[in-house]
């Protein structure tokens, strides 16, 4: 088995976890390489078909490019959509900077989601190497009622053995990618031939590394125009992954907060 | 993600795969952990290029003397700050093997570091600063290391140069240290001195220590022995879950050891059974050709339908793990309450998961304070040994087999409490530990069927003490027999009599009583015939096993009379005794029938005759496919 085999099998494994043991789960699908890569981990596990729905919790500032490929994806893999809306900037904590709050209407939003369908378990795409708060996740990562994060008082996790009885009405995220990294998302959807929305690849010297909404996502300055020029310049780069995401960079806690409160 | 150094040297020269040995080590504070390291990876040359220019830089800047320890301080920071997380692992190579550096680092952490990472290390190495000698800390290491198994320890007295390579020290210290785990029995593979900081001893024995004649610290590496890699093991596939999204009923699981191939025999434990692997499935390319190794997550489907479930475990017969009841265990405990003897349990054992009892607590160990206390409990960050008693038969072996299955988890209250490795499996309740490979009968089920003119089933009567299940089971048995069919009565009563004597009415024997009626019924059932049952069966959850038993064979009949109808009728005169309090755990009396919520058919026995009763589930076995509802032309089946 080699490194992405390894990987493969590891995220499968999670997934029939979560599967088996949690009544009703969703994947968040938020349109970006690492959850497309969590879909097609998601129908290998399951032998093609995702047996749960992928929820899209929709701010309506993603670019055209995200929709369209939202679209034709969700027909052509055959999934069960669920886009879900945001609230209103003005529904959201206003002592927030400008960026993470608007950030934070996708938690907003998230809740209103969990609300509506009552998941137990959603699955997210976060990765360890993306940003040190999401580095200090667990597989199977419990939620407080309101969808807040206990850092200080997460349980332990052994060998492959997670924790996955959330008290009611409280939810629990499901890491099946927290072990990958940035190359290896981008090593696997070569591999795999797995569709990417193009505003990763490089126009005019410039490309996106991380799509969230456009209001507050930037590309960043490359010429990788190619999944392997993007693997190259990634071993070379000392640019961060979230770079060209400003909630990242307002305040030096406003991830965090963000993430405590719920945000992925 | 894990830190892995390459290595300057180039890989095997003749591609051969060289053995990979995982070492921990461990010792005092400031006994020279991260020195050796640091050296180590220096001299057999798997530091990366510029590595050490730039330590040397950073040792200028401080105006200090070259530290290697800051190599692994440096690795520490940035795993610190989240850039490299998970159990840190450092690669580096001997002459023969590869070694595998699991850095079990961390003071209040230790213990639950430690247990993760040196429970998969194949050997230690256990350093000891030379003029402080041996410590608490040394001989709790010590202890820590008997504890989680491993064997093959090089004791390594660090420091040399601070009591000018002494012969005598040395051997002072190699004499009190080798009588230490002596005592734990674990003999060292090699007591050595060296100075970390200059090199002595560590791969190359110096003039400073020209007096000592054994093995350098890598040599002593090169000659640890390797675990048998995964795949060289017995296959072991915990069964995740079975999945009939289309038409394929796909066994889920990933290959923990071993290694499997379309056609294989299997043995599904603990149940025993057996089939062959038809098929390997996969998305999008299925079915996959060629031998699936350990680490695969993996989907087979089996060449005949077998009741499976979650936690089973798919083995090649003949070297099938055990089933077994009963376990000990070797467990460190985190909750805040101390587990006790007699505590109530959920025991994890990969997918498997049953309740449990805590029936003895061997030993009770503070780490810190390296005693024993009086075995009454285990507190927490504490280790001990305790024996378990399992609710439910589970297929498991000792982690001296299978580093991989011989796991567990404790739960409680939904969250992990504690873990540990299986010591030892007691196969007490089946006299011989042998693999289990039931006879499949001479016949076709299709061969039965032509012949009774009906499929085999498992007509399941629940209801109320009096609620005319027994008088209803035996109308039925008739009417089935005088068609020509093959039914067979299982009353609960009859069985409790002979088959289940040993079994009282506390909640785990009422399961037991249910679980055993059902494996009855369903092979009455695999075998053509319809077995009906009539039991009270008050608990929703041992029905529920019944119908993961019987699996499609199963039919669910409420016999719903209502409860005072029954205490009137009251043939036994059990209602009249547990009014007037000579009978206990009498179901009926109180709130503890669980009615079912989906039975396939429920009859008021007080509104209808028994005929009438009989007709409509007559008509329901029709409807649901087990009585043909044409007289079948038997010439033409035979």
């Amino acid at each position: 088995m080699d490194h992405l085999d390894q990987l493969e099998a590891q995220s499968i494994y999670i997934f029939r976890e979560a599967f088996a043991r949690l009544k009703k789960i969703a994947l968040l699908w938020s349109l970006g390489k690492d959850s497309n890569v969590m879909i097609w981990l998601a129908r290998k596990a399951f032998f093609g078909k995702m047996p749960f729905p992928a929820l899209h919790v929709d701010t309506g500032k993603k670019f055209p490019e995200m929709y369209r490929f939202r679209d034709h994806y969700g027909k052509e893999w055959d999934l069960d959509l669920r886009v879900e809306p945001c609230p209103p900037i003005d529904a959201v904590d206003p002592t927030l900077p400008p960026a993470a709050r608007s950030a934070a209407r996708k938690t907003e939003g998230l809740k209103m989601a969990l609300a509506k369908y009552g998941f137990d378990g959603l699955i997210a795409g976060i990765r360890r190497d993306e940003e040190a708060t999401r580095a200090k996740e667990r597989v199977f990562s419990p939620r407080g009622l309101e969808g807040n994060w206990d850092v200080r008082d997460q349980p332990p996790e052994f060998w492959d053995h997670f924790n996955a009885s959330p008290p009611q009405g409280a939810h629990l995220r499901i890491h099946p990618i927290l072990h990958w990294t940035e190359a290896d998302i981008w090593a696997y959807t070569k591999r795999e031939n797995i569709p990417i929305i193009p505003l990763y690849l490089s126009q005019n010297g410039k490309r996106y590394r991380s799509l969230g909404d456009q209001d507050i996502t930037n590309p960043v300055a490359s010429n990788a125009a190619s999944i392997d020029e993007i693997l190259i310049e990634l071993e070379q780069t000392k640019v961060p992954e979230r770079a060209g995401r400003a909630l990242d960079h307002e305040t030096e806690d406003a991830f965090e907060r963000l993430r405590v409160a719920g945000y992925l | 993600m894990n830190m892995i150094v390459t290595p300057a040297s180039p890989a095997t020269p003749n591609g051969t795969t060289r053995p990979q040995v995982r070492i921990v080590i461990v010792g005092h504070v400031d006994h020279g952990k991260s020195t050796l390291v640091g050296r180590l990876l220096h001299e057999t040359g798997s530091l990366p290029e510029g590595k050490l220019e730039m330590l040397k830089a950073v040792s200028a800047r401080r105006g200090m003397p070259f530290e290697w320890s800051f190599l692994l301080d440096a690795l520490q920071t940035e795993r610190d700050q989240g850039i490299t997380i998970d159990t840190t692992q450092i690669r580096f190579r001997t002459n023969s093997r590869d070694i595998v550096l699991i850095d079990a680092p961390g003071h209040a952490e230790f213990l639950r570091n430690m247990i993760t990472g040196a429970s998969q290390a194949d050997g230690a190495v256990l350093i000891i600063d030379a003029l402080e000698g041996v410590r608490d800390q040394t001989r709790r290491h010590g202890y820590l290391l008997h504890l989680l198994g491993v064997k093959q320890v090089a004791v390594v007295v660090n420091k040399m140069d601070r009591v000018d390579f002494s012969a005598a020290r040395f051997k002072e210290i190699s004499d009190e240290i080798s009588a230490h785990l002596q005592g734990l029995g674990v003999t060292p593979t090699a007591v050595i001195p060296i100075s970390a900081r200059d090199g002595d001893g560590v791969a190359a024995r110096t003039d400073r220590i020209s007096w000592y004649k054994g093995p350098t610290v890598v040599e002593a590496l090169d000659r640890l022995e390797p675990a048998r890699p995964l795949e060289a093991l017995a296959l072991r596939l915990p069964v995740q879950a079975i999945y009939k999204f289309d038409d394929r009923r796909i066994v889920a699981g990933r290959i923990e050891s071993g290694s499997l191939v379309a056609g294989d025999e299997i043995v599904i434990m603990p149940a025993g059974k057996i089939a062959k692997i038809k098929t390997v499935e996969s998305w999008p390319v299925t079915p996959v050709a060629g031998r699936q190794g350990a680490g695969r997550s993996v989907g087979i489907t089996l060449d005949r339908e077998l009741f499976i479930e979650r936690g089973d475990i798919v083995a090649h017969a003949g070297s099938a793990p055990r089933e077994t009841r009963r376990l000990r265990a070797r467990i460190f405990w985190l909750h805040d309450k101390p587990l006790a003897k007699g505590d109530q349990l959920l025991v994890r054992c990969g997918p498997k998961e049953s309740r449990a009892t805590v029936v003895a607590i061997e030993k009770a160990v503070d780490p810190g304070e390296l005693s024993s206390s009086e075995n009454k409990a285990i507190g927490r960050n504490h280790v001990g040994e305790i024996d378990i008693s399992l609710s439910s038969p589970i297929a498991t072996d000792p982690y001296t087999d299978n580093p991989r299955t011989g796991r567990l988890v404790i739960e409680v209250s939904g969250r992990i409490a504690g873990g540990g490795l299986v010591l030892s499996v007691d196969a007490g309740q089946r006299a011989v530990p042998v693999d289990i490979v039931p006879v499949e009968s001479a016949l076709r089920p299709d061969e039965r069927s032509a012949r009774y003119r009906h499929n085999g089933a498992v007509v399941w009567l629940t209801g109320l003490p009096a609620s005319g299940k027994s008088t209803l089971a035996k109308a039925l048995e008739r009417r089935l027999f005088s068609n020509g069919g093959s039914p067979i009565l299982l009353d609960g009563d009859t069985i409790r009599a002979g088959l289940n004597s040993d079994l009282g009415f506390s909640a785990t024997d009422r399961s037991e009583n249910i679980r055993r009626l059902a494996e009855v019924a369903t092979h009455l059932a695999r075998n053509g015939h319809i077995a009906i049952v009539a039991a009270v069966s008050p608990a929703r959850e041992d029905r529920a096993t019944a119908r993961r038993i019987a699996d499609t064979a199963f039919r669910e009949i409420h016999v719903a009379t209502p409860a005072e109808v029954c205490e009137e009728r009251d043939p036994k005169g059990h209602y009249k005794k547990a009014r007037a309090g000579a009978l206990t755990s009498f179901t009926g009396i109180g709130n503890d029938y669980e009615a079912p919520q989906a039975a396939e058919l429920v009859i008021d026995t007080s509104a209808r005759t028994v005929a009438e009763a009989a007709d409509e589930i007559e008509q329901m076995l029709k409807s649901t496919g087990v009585l043909f509802d044409e007289v079948v032309d038997l010439a033409a089946n035979i």
